[in-house]
């Protein structure tokens, strides 16, 4: 069983619309949606949930009032500014360390466990997807993405799954290192532009750091040639393999308004390419 | 004020259009809070005159004081810390720290009976500030393998200059960077594209800043390429558009060589000070009502 994970550093620069297309190509496989914040595979895939769970995580403080003396104890050993000067706790800042509920001399605050999201395994015409969406203003991402990667892991072992594959996050930061540590293949989607190029270098770096066997594609590789070429050299230096340059098409937003995979919008042009692209990682 | 640009989705053109308005007011401070991928600087190029190493604090042991007791453990709410307290002549004894998964939140130091934890700096990424013309610049780059965006972007938030006004560019998503970053901004600008995956993450934006109470309007990038999905949901919930900015293949071009658009296409100067001023407006009618 091979793990892929298509990730990119900069956000919009192709990596549902790639995840989707290989979803297509690829045979008996589970896919999985990593970008648990703002998750959109499945509006090319459609998938029926089958099963629905709540995803709990962290701690939030709530002051109960009638008992509160209002010293200010938790106001001032709170470092996340999350409790008021009126003895609000503002839930979005709140990181549930709980150190206000160990000081506060009244026993006021009591922790109260989050409902942080929610994930699903859901049936698609390509197989099983794994999802999640998580809770609006929410935190624990990263523990959100580990949650759906371990289930496609284990329907993968299970149903004897060739492939999972993964739409991973933007950034570098704590969800994206979680989309991409263990698998066999970070594939990084870059584009052209000096904002793609910054940010698939900063990306590559955390996946050298976390040994994680990675290529790159460029996509509207047309956009401006010159630093097509340059992506092509940064690569070459850091041994990365480019396995594909994609041109700049229409077909992609057409395809997402369609809402349905590039390669079976079209079967010609950039289709062409990622189905080749296919070959060369699978 | 303080206006921050955001936008669920990534890569829809929320650098492009934090770094055109801001050209093209006066009096700007400019804070890029897309800690992970900064990118403003590419296209700002400011000159940076200082540059600091951002830390958050994490616990150290003295393990002469310590006597294993396990409260340190038992307080911190991330699992960061494992205590071994060994066997009765404490042979095999120890107390571990994992830096990555601890939050800097103080508990287990202020809580240790016998006062054996202190804590030092550990370094997350850097911080730098300096100047593009008379704009004001600031940004923060997380160091390669740390997870804890948001401590960092609260630090870049520090800088924040008053009486200027500032501009903050946001990472994507909806999760706890981009809520540290906008949080404490008077008015939002929502950047999204004419499509279903613009519309769904626009949707998710949008429940964020209403739960955060931020006022917003939202600015539609490519608006030519697409369907009508963005423009009617907009409508029907009376979210004010504050530009249309269509597809234009110079526009791409200049992107991708680092250059802000608002000086090849003039006419945009107008358009986004304009919009400046009419969120000034709206903010200016709210807060006298």
């Amino acid at each position: 069983m091979k793990q892929i994970v298509v990730i990119s550093g900069k956000g919009g620069t192709g990596k549902t619309v790639l995840t989707a297309s290989f979803a297509s190509l690829a045979g008996n496989k589970v896919m999985v949606d990593c970008d648990v914040d703002a998750a959109d595979l499945h509006l090319l895939l459609k998938p029926e949930i089958k099963e629905r769970y709540e995803f709990r995580s962290g701690v939030t403080a709530r002051i109960d009032r009638d008992i509160c003396q209002e010293c200010g104890e938790c106001i001032s050993v709170c470092r996340f500014e999350a409790i008021s000067q009126d003895f609000k706790v503002d839930p979005v800042s709140c990181e549930g360390c709980t150190i206000c509920s160990h000081v506060c001399p009244a026993g006021a605050i009591v922790m109260e466990e989050n409902v942080s999201g929610e994930w699903y395994i859901s049936e698609t015409k390509y197989g099983p997807l794994v999802h999640a969406k998580l809770g609006i203003a929410e935190e624990n991402s990263g523990k959100l993405v580990a949650k759906v990667r371990q289930i496609a892991k284990e329907i993968a072992e299970r149903e004897g799954r060739d492939y999972v594959i993964i739409d991973g996050p933007p950034g570098i930061g704590c969800p994206v290192i979680a989309a991409i540590s263990g698998v066999d293949l970070a594939l990084i989607v870059t584009e052209p532009t000096l904002s793609g190029m910054h940010d698939m270098e900063r990306v590559a770096q955390v996946s050298k750091h976390f040994g994680v066997s990675t290529k790159v594609v460029i996509n509207k590789y047309d956009l401006n040639l010159k630093n097509s070429e340059t992506i092509k050299q940064i690569c070459e230096q850091a041994d990365i393999e480019v396995v594909a340059r994609l041109p700049f098409s229409r077909q992609v937003s057409e395809s997402i308004v369609q809402g349905i995979p590039l390669v079976e919008f079209s079967r010609n042009g950039i289709s062409g390419d990622i189905a080749l692209l296919w070959e060369r990682i699978k | 004020m303080i206006i921050s640009v955001a936008s669920g989705k990534g890569g829809t053109g929320k650098t492009t259009v934090a770094v055109n308005l801001a050209l093209s007011l006066t009096n700007v401070q400019f804070l890029d809070c897309d800690v992970e991928e900064p990118n403003a600087h590419l296209f700002l190029k400011p000159q940076i005159h200082t540059k600091k190493v951002a830390t958050i604090p994490i616990p150290q042991v003295d393990e002469s004081l310590c006597d294993y007791c396990g409260k340190c453990r038992e307080v911190c709410a991330y699992n960061a810390i494992a205590v071994f307290p060994g066997d009765e002549k404490k042979q095999g004894s120890g107390v571990l720290i994992f830096p990555h998964l601890c939050h800097g939140c103080g508990g287990c130091t202020l809580l240790c009976p016998r006062k054996a934890i202190h804590e030092v700096d550990k370094e997350i990424g850097v911080i730098e500030a300096g100047m593009c013309g008379d704009m004001h610049f600031v940004h923060g780059t997380l160091h390669i393998g740390e997870i804890m965006s948001p401590p960092l972007i609260r630090q870049v938030k520090q800088y924040i200059y008053r009486s200027r006004t500032v501009i903050i560019d946001a990472p994507p998503g909806t999760s706890c960077p981009v809520i540290g970053s906008v949080k404490g901004s008077d008015f939002c600008i929502l950047v999204t594209e004419p499509t279903p995956f613009g519309l769904h993450d626009l949707v998710l934006a949008v429940e964020v800043l209403e739960k955060m109470n931020i006022p917003f309007g939202v600015v539609i990038n490519r608006s030519d390429i697409g369907d009508g999905g963005v423009e009617n949901y907009c409508k029907s919930r009376h979210i004010p558009i504050l530009m249309h900015i269509p597809f234009d293949k110079e526009i791409a071009v200049l992107y991708s060589n680092g250059i802000p658009f608002v000086r090849e296409k003039k006419e945009y100067f107008r358009k986004f000070a304009d919009m400046f001023a009419a969120i000034g407006g709206a903010m200016n009618g709210k807060s006298s009502r």
